[in-house]
C-alpha cells in the first residue's frame, strides 16, 4: 500500500521537476524513491497488516507485494539503462513522470480487488506507454507504433470493459471475492452472458500479453517504438498483464476451469507456434525479441491454464527472469546499434572482438531466454512444465518443448553473429560505467536465480 | 566429499584460466590443474577398494528444497570408473594442445575444464534435476569450442549438433518431470524415489519414459539412425574438441542407459529394448560398412566410434552380469583408443598437411616409433586379445548371446569389419611406398611421446590385466541387476 503511494508521489515529483527546477537532482531521486518503495513493499511482506484499502478496492496481499517489488526491481534497472540516454533529451521530466505512473498502474494491477481496479490499472498502466511509444517525434515509424498501439489498446480495453459489465450484470457485484462466491454458489446454471462476458474478458487480457492471435499489433509497435519504451513494454508491461490476468482468473473463475481452459488451450498453442516460427524468420532485433515475447506469453499461459500451488511463483519467476534477460539485451542493443532506427542482426556480428562483455552477457540473456541451464530461462520454463504436467497437460507441454527448440535456433542467431562473423566495423565499443554495472549485475542475476531459484519460489508458499 | 571437490575443482581452474592472459602459462597452468584433479581422482579410486568409505564418496544437501531438488553426488564403482575415465583424458587431451596454436588459448583451457566439472557431475549425480543440469552443461562449452576453433562451415555443424541433442534433453526432461509427478507424496528427484516411482508406472507410461529417455541417449551416443550430427561435427571440430566428444561425452549416453534408463523403467526395457539392441545392432553394422570406403581418416574413426558404441548399447540393453560389465569395460577402453586415434590422426594431419588415406603411405619408413604406438592402439580397438579392447568386447558379445544367439552374431560382425577397416586404413597410411608427402614425417617429440605412451600403456595394461576394473565395478553392477527384475521377452 505505502509503496504505491510512493510510487505516485514520485510521478508527481518528476512533473514538478521541471517547473521547480531541479531537473539534476531528479534521476537520484527516483532511484532512491523506487529503493524505498521496495523496502516499504518488504516491510509490509514481512509484518502483513491485511487491511483491505478502499473497501477492498485494493487488497495487499502476499502476491500482490511481491509482484510490487519486482516492479521496482524492474523500472530500477530500466532507469539505469535508459538514464543517460535520456539526460540528453529535452523531454526528461516527462519521461520520468510517465514511466513512474505506468509503473503505479501496473501496482493497481497486481493488487486489485475489484474489477474497476483492474479497469483503471490497465488505463493507468497504458496512456502513458501510448504516449512514450510516440515519443520520438520525428520517426514516422514510432509515430506509427503510437496509433496502432493507442488504436489496439482501447479496443482490447473495450472488450474488457464490456465484459466486466456482463459478468456484473451477473453477478450484481465488482468485488472479485463476491464474483468468487458468485460463481461456486451458481455454479451449473450461470446464465449464458456471465460465459460471454468471461470470454470477453479473455481476448481483453489475451490483447494486453500478445497471445495469438491477438498479437497483430506488438511486432510492428515494438519495433516502432524507441528502444527504450520497447525495453520497457516487453518486461514491466508483460508482468503486469500476466499478474492481473492470473490474479483475476485464479481468484474468480478457477472453479469453472473447464469453461475457458479450451480457449486457452488454444491460445496457448497457437501463440506457441506462431511466435517461434515467426521469429526465426525476422532480421531485426527488436522484431525478433517482439515475437520471442509473443511466444514466451505462450509459456506463461500455460501456468494460468493450470492453476495449483506453485502457478503464482512460477509466473513471477518467470516474468522475472524473463525481464531481466530482456533488459540485458537492450543494453547491449543500446550500446550496440547507435540510433533507434538501425537495429537489423548485422550489427552484432564480430561483437565479442569489438566488446568481449558485451558479447558475453548478450550470451547469456541468450541462452536464458532460450532456456537453457543454469540460466534462469531454463528454470522458469522447468517450473511451468511442472506446473502444467501436475495438471496433465502433457500434449501441451511437448508443443511447448518442441516449441522452445525452434526458440534456441533464432536466439542462437546473435550469439554465432557475434562470435563467428566478421564485424561491419572494426571500431571498439566503448560502454558507459553505469551501462557496465548495470550488465554485469544483470547477467549476475540471471545466473544468480537460475542457480537458486527456490528463494524466489517460496515467496508465495 | 571427494565427489564434491571433484566437481568444483575444475570449476574453479576453469574461471581463475580466465583471466590468465600469457598463453603459454596459460597452457601450463591449465595442465597442473587438470594433473592436480587427475591425482584426486587416484585418491578417488583408492577408496573404492576400500570398505566402509562410503561418507568420503557422497554428499548430499538441499538444493532446491520446495521441489525435491537435493544437490545429492555419490561415486560408487560405475561412476567412478568413468570419473576415471574423464579425468585420465582430461590432462591428456589438454597435453595434446600445445602443439596447436589456438587463439585465446585461455578461453580454448577454460571451456575444456568447464566440461570436466560438467562431465563429472554427470557421472556421479544421484539426483534427477542435478543429473539434467550438468547434461545440459556439458552442452555449452563444447558448442563453443567447436565454435570458435572448428574448421570450414563450422556454425552449421555445430549448430545442428546443439539442436539435435537439445532435441533429445528436452525429452527427457518432461519424462523426468513425469516421473517426479509419480514420487508422491514426499516428491523428490532423489535417484531411488524415481526408481520406485517409474517402476510403478504402467506399460503404456514406461514406454513413453523409455522413448523419451532413450531418445537423449541415443542421440548423445549416437546411435543409428540418430546418429547423423556426428561424422560432420567429429570432423569439424578442433582436434581436442572431437576428443572430448568422442573419448568422454559420448560415454554419458551409455552411462545414461545404466544408471537412469533400464532401472527405472523395467516394463519400457521390456516393450521396447529388443527394438532398441536391434536398430543399435544395425547401426554398428551400417557403420562399419561406411567406414570402410572412408577417405578421410577422421571421418572414419568417427564411423568406426558408432560402430563400437553400438555394441555397448547393445550390451547394456541386455542387461546382464557380462553385458553391463563388458559396456562398462569397453566405454573405458573406446575412450582410451579413441583419443588416441584422434590424436594420432591429428599428428598425420599436422605433419603432412591431409588427412585424405589414398595420398598417405609409407610413414612407418620414416617415423618407426610413431608406426608402433599406433599399431598398438589399433590392436586394442579391433580388439586383438591382450590389448584393453579384447576385455570389453568379450564381455559385451557374452552378454549379448545371453540374449539371443542370433543377435551375437550379427553383433559379432563388427569385430571382422572393424579390423578390415582399421588394417586397410592402417595398411594404406603407414605401410607401402612413401611419396614426397610423407618422406620427411618427422617421428614423435617429447610432448606427443608425452600424450601416446600412457595411453598405449593403458591399452595394454588393461588388456593384460583388466582385474582392478573389474574388481571395482563388480559390486556396483551386481547391486544394480539385482535391484531390477526384468521381464524379458524372447
Amino acid at each position: 500500500m505505502n509503496a504505491l503511494f510512493v510510487i505516485s508521489l514520485l510521478g508527481v515529483t518528476a512533473m514538478l521537476a521541471e517547473i521547480v527546477k531541479f531537473k539534476k537532482l531528479l534521476p537520484l531521486l527516483v532511484l532512491t524513491g523506487l529503493v524505498v518503495a521496495m523496502g516499504l513493499a518488504v516491510i509490509e511482506w514481512v509484518r502483513p497488516v491485511n487491511i483491505p484499502a478502499f473497501h477492498n478496492m485494493l487488497v495487499f496481499n502476499n502476491y500482490a507485494l511481491v509482484f510490487t517489488v519486482g516492479f521496482c526491481i524492474i523500472t530500477f534497472l530500466w532507469f539505469m539503462l535508459a538514464q543517460h540516454q535520456l539526460e540528453n533529451k529535452t523531454a526528461l521530466t516527462d519521461h520520468y513522470s510517465l514511466i513512474l505512473f505506468s509503473l503505479a498502474g501496473a501496482v493497481l494491477m497486481a493488487s486489485f480487488g475489484n474489477l474497476v481496479m483492474l479497469f483503471l490499472g490497465i488505463e493507468i498502466l497504458s496512456i502513458p506507454l501510448y504516449i512514450l511509444a510516440g515519443s520520438n517525434k520525428k520517426s514516422l515509424s514510432s509515430n506509427e507504433a503510437a496509433f496502432k498501439y493507442f488504436l489496439m489498446g482501447s479496443f482490447a480495453t473495450g472488450f474488457l470493459l464490456f465484459g466486466v459489465a456482463l459478468i456484473y450484470g451477473a453477478s450484481g457485484s465488482f468485488d472479485i471475492l463476491e464474483i468468487s462466491e458468485y460463481v461456486l454458489r451458481n455454479a451449473g446454471e450461470l446464465p449464458h452472458y456471465f460465459y460471454a462476458g468471461l470470454l470477453l474478458i479473455v481476448v481483453g487480457l489475451s490483447f494486453k500479453v500478445s497471445a495469438v492471435p491477438f498479437h497483430f499489433w506488438a511486432p510492428d509497435v515494438y519495433q516502432g517504438a524507441p528502444n527504450l519504451i520497447t525495453a520497457f513494454m516487453l518486461t514491466m508491461v508483460k508482468m503486469a498483464a500476466f499478474a492481473a490476468f492470473f490474479r483475476l482468473f485464479s481468484i474468480c473463475f478457477a472453479s469453472i476451469g473447464q469453461v475457458w481452459a479450451q480457449v486457452i488451450t488454444v491460445i496457448i498453442a497457437s501463440t506457441l507456434l506462431l511466435g517461434n516460427v515467426t521469429a526465426v524468420y525476422q532480421t531485426s532485433f527488436k522484431r525478433m525479441l517482439a515475437y520471442s515475447g509473443i511466444s514466451h506469453a505462450g509459456y506463461i499461459l500455460l501456468a494460468i491454464l493450470s492453476i495449483n500451488n506453485y502457478s503464482a511463483g512460477a509466473i513471477f519467476y518467470y516474468t522475472l527472469a524473463y525481464s531481466i534477460a530482456s533488459i540485458t539485451a537492450f543494453t547491449v542493443l543500446q550500446n550496440v546499434c547507435a540510433d533507434d532506427e538501425n537495429d537489423s542482426l548485422e550489427n552484432f556480428n564480430g561483437l565479442a572482438k569489438r566488446n568481449p562483455l558485451l558479447a558475453l552477457s548478450l550470451t547469456v540473456s541468450m541462452l536464458s531466454l532460450a532456456g537453457i541451464p543454469p540460466t534462469a530461462g531454463f528454470f522458469a520454463k522447468y517450473t511451468i512444465f511442472v506446473t502444467a504436467l501436475n495438471n496433465g497437460h502433457v500434449w501441451l507441454v511437448i508443443i511447448a518443448v518442441l516449441a522452445s527448440l525452434v526458440g534456441v535456433y533464432y536466439y542462437f542467431k546473435p550469439i554465432i553473429a557475434s562470435y563467428f562473423k566478421t564485424p561491419i566495423n572494426e571500431t571498439v565499443i566503448e560502454i558507459s560505467l553505469q551501462h557496465k554495472l548495470l550488465i554485469i549485475v544483470t547477467t549476475a542475476l540471471t545466473l544468480a536465480l537460475g542457480l537458486f531459484p527456490d528463494y524466489i519460489i517460496k515467496l508465495f508458499s | 566429499m571427494v565427489a564434491v571437490v571433484l566437481i568444483f575443482f575444475p570449476l574453479l581452474a576453469s574461471l581463475a584460466l580466465a583471466f590468465i592472459k600469457n598463453n603459454s602459462t596459460a597452457k601450463k597452468v591449465a595442465l597442473a590443474f587438470s594433473l592436480l584433479e587427475c591425482g584426486i581422482t587416484g585418491y578417488m579410486f583408492s577408496l573404492l577398494s576400500r570398505p566402509n568409505v562410503s561418507e568420503l564418496l557422497s554428499f548430499s544437501m538441499p538444493w532446491i528444497y520446495s521441489m525435491g531438488i537435493n544437490f545429492n553426488v555419490v561415486i560408487d564403482g560405475i561412476s567412478g570408473l568413468l570419473v576415471l575415465l574423464t579425468n585420465i583424458l582430461v590432462p591428456l587431451i589438454i597435453l595434446s594442445s600445445f602443439k596447436a596454436e589456438y587463439k585465446n588459448p585461455n578461453a580454448f583451457y577454460s571451456l575444456i575444464l568447464f566440461m570436466q566439472m560438467a562431465l563429472v557431475g554427470v557421472f556421479v549425480a544421484q539426483d534427477g534435476f542435478l543429473f539434467y543440469i550438468f547434461w545440459e552443461l556439458a552442452l555449452i562449452p563444447i558448442y563453443f569450442i567447436c565454435l570458435l576453433w572448428g574448421g570450414n562451415d563450422r556454425a552449421r555443424i555445430t549448430f545442428k549438433f546443439f539442436v539435435y541433442t537439445l532435441v533429445g534433453s528436452l525429452f527427457m526432461l518432461v519424462a523426468l518431470i513425469l516421473l517426479y509427478q509419480n514420487t508422491g507424496p514426499l516428491y523428490s528427484f532423489n535417484i531411488n524415489a524415481l526408481y520406485k516411482a517409474g517402476q510403478s508406472l504402467s506399460t503404456k507410461a514406461q514406454s513413453f519414459v523409455f522413448l523419451s529417455f532413450f531418445l537423449a541417449f541415443a542421440i548423445k551416443m549416437p546411435v543409428f539412425p540418430f546418429h547423423t550430427w556426428q561424422p560432420d561435427t567429429y570432423t569439424t571440430a578442433p582436434t581436442q574438441g572431437t576428443m572430448l566428444l568422442s573419448g568422454i561425452m559420448l560415454k554419458m549416453g551409455t552411462y545414461g542407459l545404466i544408471r537412469w534408463l533400464i532401472p527405472i523403467v523395467p516394463l519400457g526395457v521390456a516393450q521396447w529394448g529388443q527394438t532398441a539392441i536391434v536398430i543399435s545392432i544395425i547401426g554398428i553394422v551400417y557403420a562399419s560398412c561406411i567406414a570402410i570406403v572412408q577417405k578421410d581418416l577422421k571421418r572414419l574413426i568417427a564411423y568406426s566410434s558408432i560402430a563400437h558404441v553400438g555394441l555397448i548399447a547393445a550390451g547394456t540393453l541386455a542387461f546382464n552380469t557380462q553385458g553391463v560389465e563388458g559396456a562398462l569395460i569397453q566405454m573405458f577402453s573406446h575412450g582410451v583408443n579413441v583419443t588416441a586415434l584422434f590424436f594420432i590422426v591429428d599428428i598425420i594431419a599436422l605433419r603432412t598437411g591431409t588427412r585424405e588415406i589414398p595420398s598417405l603411405g609409407g610413414i612407418r619408413n620414416s617415423a618407426p616409433v610413431f608406426s608402433v604406438l599406433f599399431l598398438i592402439v589399433l590392436m586394442g580397438s579391433i580388439a586383438l586379445p591382450l590389448t584393453n579392447g579384447f576385455v570389453g568386447e568379450f564381455l559385451l558379445l557374452n552378454g549379448i548371446y545371453q540374449y539371443s544367439a542370433w543377435l551375437a552374431f550379427t553383433a559379432g560382425l563388427s569385430v571382422i569389419l572393424g579390423a578390415v577397416y582399421m588394417l586397410r586404413c592402417y595398411q594404406n597410411t603407414m605401410l607401402g611406398e612413401t611419396n614426397n608427402l610423407t618422406s620427411a614425417f618427422a617421428d614423435v617429440d617429447r610432448t606427443e611421446k608425452a600424450v601416446l605412451i600412457p595411453l598405449v600403456i593403458l591399452v595394454i595394461y588393461f588388456g593384460i590385466y583388466p582385474k582392478p576394473l573389474l574388481e571395482i565395478i563388480e559390486p556396483a553392477v551386481q547391486n544394480l541387476i539385482n535391484s531390477v527384475h526384468l521381464t524379458v521377452i524372447p
